[in-house]
């Protein structure tokens, strides 16, 4: 039998049963789009996630004080407590590396923020000025910290969107003086809003000098060096450098951990890209069942159709005919199902790009082309019984309907 | 052409093996037009099955245009059915999605003949059963004696040598049963063997050839000069 024919008496039967075709066009659709919409969740998360450490800034190394190696040191690290501080004089010797461009060293804390009776607890964070070019903030308003080194202090701050409205309401903030802890400072900039990034709200956030946020936390121990690398290439050759520079001025004891960004984001993006998988398998698990489905009615459809095959039989069609004639009705509708699946995925992924804005939806190219493949092959596998069981009918008791 | 030498075929039934055929020696000439008689049960039903290769016998053998047939695979089966056979049955068994056309195409789709030469034979056997203005009609859109003749199209469309009619009148009235035998009477005449089951004389005694079975035997194997009707 040619394949055109065979297709078009294929469709026939499809056409002349519309409720059959129906019914399992949409389980395989919906299978198909489970997958799509599925992947296109994980991948928006994993995008999401990715964004968010990019916009920690570009080529950026951190060290943490701490080993994670040694036992112990991941909570060490976490919470940046070691037996070895690692302190502003570390800082400023890692600038010795030429593979270095910029370095800003953080201390974080937390205390009251006041002004003219108004009061709210905040992140503190001491730094010095390279901090904003590291970071990539921008300022709303002033200036970032000026006249301050990682030595000289000042006493000047900056404050984050929120804690500009929640103290300031409609008065000009820029030159005011406000109370940080027990000391007092003017505020010479506002951090324009650069929405979130990783850690904390930069709308929430007060920053002042790290030499005035030692005093106030009254501890020489840095919670993070933020380090820039001079380009992408050099990032390994300043983790190596910092490696070796605090060895040395740690009495050879490399008691840091030195991460990169790239580093952060290819482990979450492992992390995501594994979500993604099982999220798509889970979904494939629906097409299985719509390819049983598929077996079911291809078995029905093949008792329906008995006196058609016992016919087809008696006017000399071969087994193989038979066979490829069932095969190629499952397999036309795994593929309309697939399409029609896919089409209803990328609408369902565009939905949720409505609803919410801030994720990319795309579904993966590899998902979509699996999640197709997959419906394939289960109407070739869940096809190929009900197929054979038509063509090994008895001709003369299909032609009697039995 | 057709030679069945101590053919037999048994069926199992529960712990009993029941004789359809028991031991049936026939031979059957090119052109002839057979009639098998007998009451149901009689074993006519299943020697139509094994003259038409839809069933084998258990024992005996049967020789067609000088080929043992049980030398033969079911694939080759199937390709003496589709070039060399033509089935009348009492249901028609036509497929009702198609329409008279593509039910005649049908035997030529399985045997791959291209598109022009379909159209043109396909036309043709219908012309032969007088239903060319009846080619884009569907079975349920036809009476029963157009659909028998859309069957009859169909048989005849691979231009077989042997017609094999099982109760081809069973389902039809008088008027169109008297049109379907005169149609497959005149195809006899034009040459081809025509062997017709039925359980009624007025069509078997047609027959130039009359066999009568009884319980699986032969008991009367008689030719006579055509009968007028």
């Amino acid at each position: 039998m040619k394949l055109r024919d065979r297709n078009s008496i294929a469709l026939g039967a499809l056409i002349r049963y519309p409720l059959r075709t129906l019914m399992m066009l949409t389980a395989t659709a919906m299978g198909v789009a489970a997958v799509v919409v599925l992947t296109s969740l994980g991948e928006a998360a994993r995008g999401f996630v990715a964004a968010e450490f990019q916009a920690l800034g570009t080529h950026l190394v951190i060290v943490i004080p701490g080993k994670s190696e040694t036992s112990g040191g991941g909570l060490g690290m976490m919470i940046g407590q070691t037996p070895r501080d690692l302190t502003i004089e570390d800082a400023r010797a890692l600038l010795r590396s030429p593979a270095v461009e910029n370095i800003a060293p953080l201390m974080v804390g937390s205390a009251s923020v006041t002004y003219n009776g108004l009061e709210r607890e905040s992140p503190i964070l001491g730094s010095t000025p390279e901090l904003l070019d590291i970071r990539q903030w921008t300022m709303a308003l002033g200036r970032f910290l000026p006249n301050v080194t990682s030595e000289r202090g000042a006493a000047v701050c900056v404050i984050g969107e929120i804690v500009r409205q929640e103290l300031f309401r409609e008065e000009p903030p820029i030159g005011k003086w406000i109370r940080v802890g027990d000391r007092r400072c003017r505020v010479t900039g506002v951090l324009g809003s650069a929405g979130r990034s990783v850690m904390v709200d930069v709308g929430k956030i007060v920053v002042i000098p790290v030499v005035s946020a030692q005093s106030l936390f009254n501890s020489p121990s840095l919670f993070r060096i933020l380090i820039r690398a001079k380009s992408r290439e050099s990032m390994v050759a300043a983790q190596n450098d910092v490696k070796r520079i605090i060895r040395e001025r740690h009495q050879g004891e490399e008691d840091v951990t030195v991460i990169t960004q790239d580093a952060v984001i290819a482990t979450f993006d492992g992390i995501f890209t594994v979500l993604t998988f099982a999220l798509g398998g889970i979904a494939a698990i629906s097409l299985v069942v719509a390819g049983v489905l598929i077996m079911n009615v291809m078995l029905i459809a093949v008792s329906q159709r008995t006196r058609e095959i016992g016919l087809l039989k008696a006017l000399g069609a071969r087994q193989r005919q038979i066979t490829a004639l069932f095969l190629t009705e499952a397999i036309f509708l795994a593929a309309m199902g697939a399409v029609v699946g896919v089409l209803l995925g990328y609408l369902a992924s565009s939905g949720l790009g409505l609803v919410y804005p801030d994720l990319v939806f795309r579904p993966p190219l590899w998902a979509v082309a699996s999640a197709v493949l997959t419906a394939l092959a289960c109407g070739v596998i869940f096809g190929i019984s009900p197929a054979r069981r038509a063509a090994r009918l008895d001709p003369i008791k299909a032609l009697a309907g039995k | 052409m057709i030679k069945l030498d101590h053919l037999s075929r048994y069926f199992q039934v529960g712990d009993q093996s029941v004789h359809a055929l028991d031991d049936v020696t026939l031979n059957i000439d090119t052109g002839e037009y057979v009639s098998i008689m007998g009451p149901s049960g009689s074993g006519k039903s299943t020697l139509l099955n094994i003259l038409g290769l839809l069933d084998t016998p258990t024992d005996g053998e049967y020789w067609l245009n000088g080929i043992n047939t049980s030398s033969m695979d079911s694939d080759a089966h199937a390709s003496t059915r589709q070039t060399r056979i033509g089935f009348i049955f009492q249901a028609f068994h036509l497929v009702p999605r198609m329409s008279a056309f593509e039910n005649v195409e049908l035997p030529m789709v399985l045997a791959e003949m291209d598109k022009n030469e379909r159209h043109q034979r396909g036309h043709r056997a219908l012309e032969r059963v007088g239903l060319l203005s009846r080619v884009d009609h569907r079975p349920d859109q036809l009476s029963g004696g157009e659909r028998q003749r859309v069957a009859i199209a169909r048989a005849i469309v691979m231009e077989p040598r042997i017609l094999l009619a099982d109760e081809p009148t069973g389902n039809l009235d008088t008027v169109s049963g008297k049109e379907i035998v005169a149609i497959i009477e005149e195809l006899n005449a034009q040459g081809l063997t025509l062997i017709v089951v039925t359980h009624d004389p007025k069509i078997g005694g047609h027959a130039r050839r009359r066999i009568r079975l009884l319980d699986g035997k032969v008991v009367r194997d008689e030719t006579s000069p055509a009968v007028p009707s």
